[in-house]
């Protein structure tokens, strides 16, 4: 075939300037991805660190990361929409997991969740307008014999009451601790 | 005077009731006294209603307390119990004399969960002085198709759930050719009312280090991953000091004891979606995918992680290789029942007394792991239903109670051990709203590849609905059953093609509460 003899020619992707990613956003994104991206299977464990350094995963993220990775903007974004854990805006000072799962339901979690979204006034992945506290639902924190089980950040609390909730999220609320 | 050795458990589930308080406190206590103390955050015990439960070693011997809040320390510490000489705080209402001793305990038959609660989690003196690394250093000696044949004679099961034989599966890996193998621990423990990895992972993780080392040479695989969930924060920090100390006393690495071997082990997060710990899309998410189904052929032994042959085991399986190669496949044989040998790490979770773990050999009923283990129900109403295999498993009612621990006895009345956590519900639940969360989470949770589980679940809530609230039931009945059976036999995994199982099993089992409520008892 004669077409084939012509040169090839490569149409560069245009990097749209990451205005809307702030300048130590950019650089927490950038820096994730030339750290791991030699790793195999790269793409989770830089979600990762950016969810780590900033608290969520911007959707402005999506298209530094895929060029950092040689992958599609769709790639990228249907791996980090599939994972419940990736937020895509930054949450509140601090995040509480609620488990919603059976073992907990035995011991009143739908009563737990209940209180805590009326005391926050929020829905689950909500803030209270204090920004102190997002509510998540998680789906087993593997604490099942001591339930209702919440995680605040990383930390676990067991035979969680409504009013054991409220003892929790009162210093939380109260200062920036 | 030398001091005095006092345990105080780092497990995240004595962390969830105060045990870093407790333990501060009773440094601090310690150092008020002048009492010289030697703290050390072993795993738990697994009995977790006591939890925190602190011992105490007196000659070599240890006295449990707890459950053990702070402010409750100094107490202790004036009735002398961290004395050696005293025995006087044995006497106290938080004391349970020798742990040992205690009938929850004693009853057990702990193979794989040997060292838990006892030694330090990470320190390597500490596991081999308990018998850690035995298995590993069998497994030199031996030629790799010999350390299969030792799995397979043992009659070890995946433990993950689907209990398919593990020496079949590695003999497959073993098999196959290859210049690059993988090890893949699942580690993704998402079922409600399990969590025996996470208290394994905590509490000896070198155990499952040392079994994924053995099953690296086993394979000719040379690199190992453990795909852990994010909700478990503190197993992910023993599994890396555990892997540093293994790499520092060179037990992983290029060259394994000196035998050439060479085995690269390293943790990888989840992100919080329950589908992966399905084994095809958790390895999907392995490789920086979404964790989608792969349709199977290939097997993951004969194209797996990065289309290479791979070992893909729970962590439980893992843990449970070294004293299998340690003490010989007949000796772990020996336990069990029928088709299901060796022992399994039940979890006791929900609505009950005496929550925790409970490993014991196949064959006792749920009825004796209910009662003489649990003590009934927590809220001390009678137990109603208990969900066992996590959120795909079926509710079993009391009349179901006498079933043995055997994957074939409750694969016969079509229930499911699973994973082996039981979950139990006092007479106030609502069999109907489990039934409805059962397709509720399948939906939130499907990868969304096949339909019958993307689409079918979200109808399933929608006609359940229906069917509750009275609209044509007996119509509205024979839709659910027939989408059931659409999933069973057209999902493309467990997740669509189990979740009728706690939905069929709540429907056959306790119908009256598919009838919709008269109005009197709603307002009352």
């Amino acid at each position: 075939m004669k077409d084939s003899a012509a040169p090839k020619r490569v149409i560069p992707i245009k990097l749209q300037s990451p205005e809307t990613l702030s300048s130590p956003e950019h650089a927490a994104v950038r820096d994730a991805c030339r750290k791991l991206k030699a790793e195999p299977g790269a793409l989770l464990p830089i979600l990762h660190a950016v969810q780590d350094a900033i608290g969520f995963v911007p959707p402005e993220a999506v298209e530094l990361i895929a060029s950092e990775l040689n992958l599609s903007r769709a790639e990228v974004h249907g791996v980090v929409t599939f994972y419940h854990y990736f937020r895509p805006h930054r949450g509140g000072r601090h995040v509480v997991h609620l488990c919603r799962a059976e073992a907990c339901q035995a011991l009143g979690a739908a009563g737990l969740e209940a209180h805590a979204k009326s005391s926050l006034q929020i829905d689950f992945h909500g803030t209270s307008a204090d920004g102190a506290i997002s509510l998540e639902p998680v789906y087993c924190l593997g604490n099942c014999a001591l339930g209702p089980a919440v995680m605040i950040d990383h930390d676990l609390q067991g035979r969680v009451s409504p009013e054991r909730f409220d003892e929790l999220m009162a210093p939380l609320r109260a200062g920036r601790s | 005077m030398s001091a005095v050795k006092i345990f105080v458990p780092r497990d995240a589930a004595a962390r969830s009731m105060g045990a870093d308080a407790t333990a501060r406190a009773i440094t601090d206590e310690a150092a008020r006294r002048s009492i010289q103390v030697e703290l050390v955050r072993n795993g738990s015990r697994g009995m977790l209603w006591l939890e925190p439960f602190v011992e105490v070693e007196v000659d070599g011997k240890r006295y449990g307390y707890g459950p053990v809040q702070a402010g409750q320390v100094p107490e202790l510490f004036d009735q002398g119990f961290a004395t050696p000489a005293s025995a006087a705080s044995r006497g106290h209402a938080l004391a349970h004399g020798l742990t040992e001793e205690l009938p929850y305990l004693k009853r057990q038959q702990r193979l794989t969960f040997a060292r838990v609660g006892i030694i330090d989690p990470v320190s390597i003196e500490d596991y081999v002085q308990h018998g850690g690394y035995r298995g590993l250093q069998a497994a030199l000696a031996l030629e790799p198709a010999q350390i299969v044949e030792s799995v397979t004679a043992s009659g070890l099961r995946g433990r993950g759930g689907a209990a398919f034989p593990a020496g079949i599966k590695w003999k497959t890996v073993l098999g196959a050719p290859g210049t690059q193998k993988y090890v893949v621990c699942n580690a993704d423990e998402g079922d409600s009312g399990t969590f025996s990895d996470r208290m394994l992972m905590e509490g000896d993780p070198l155990t499952l280090i040392e079994g994924m080392t053995i099953a690296g040479i086993a394979t000719g695989a040379t690199r190992g991953y453990i795909y852990l969930r994010w909700e478990y924060p503190d197993a992910h920090r023993a599994l890396e000091a555990a892997i540093r100390a293994a790499y520092a006393a060179g037990y992983l690495g290029e060259d394994i004891q000196g035998s050439g071997q060479r085995f690269d082990l390293e943790v990888r997060l989840g992100a919080g979606a329950y589908i992966c710990g399905e084994e095809t899309s958790l390895l999907e998410s392995l490789e920086g995918k979404r964790g989608q189904v792969r349709f199977k052929p290939p097997l993951p032994a004969l194209a797996g992680l990065f289309g290479k042959p791979t070992v893909i085991n729970n962590v439980i399986t893992f843990a449970s290789v070294p004293v299998i190669l340690e003490r010989g496949g007949a000796f772990y044989q020996h336990f069990g029942m029928g088709r299901s040998r060796g022992t399994l790490p039940m979890q006791l979770a929900g609505n009950i007394k005496q929550g925790g773990l409970v490993e014991v050999a196949f064959g006792m009923t749920l009825r004796e792991l209910l009662y003489e283990f649990g003590g009934g129900s927590l809220s001390g109403r009678p137990i109603r239903a208990v969900q066992v295999g996590g959120p795909l498993g079926a509710y079993m009612p009391e009349s179901q109670f006498d079933t043995p621990l055997d994957y074939e006895a409750f694969a016969h009345i079509k229930a499911m051990l699973g994973h082996g956590g039981v979950v139990a519900f006092d007479d106030t639940v609502d069999m109907a709203a489990q039934a409805r969360y059962a397709m509720e989470f399948c939906a939130i949770e499907s990868c969304g590849k096949c339909t019958p589980c993307r689409i079918g679940s979200t109808r399933g809530v929608e006609v359940i609905d229906r069917l509750t609230s009275g609209t044509n039931a007996p119509a509205q009945e024979v839709l659910l059953r027939d989408l059931c059976e659409t999933m069973t036999y057209g999902s493309l995994c467990a997740l669509g093609g189990l979740t009728p199982y706690p939905v069929l099993s709540a429907l056959n089992h306790f119908p009256e509460d598919f009838v919709k409520k008269p109005l009197a008892r709603a307002s009352a």
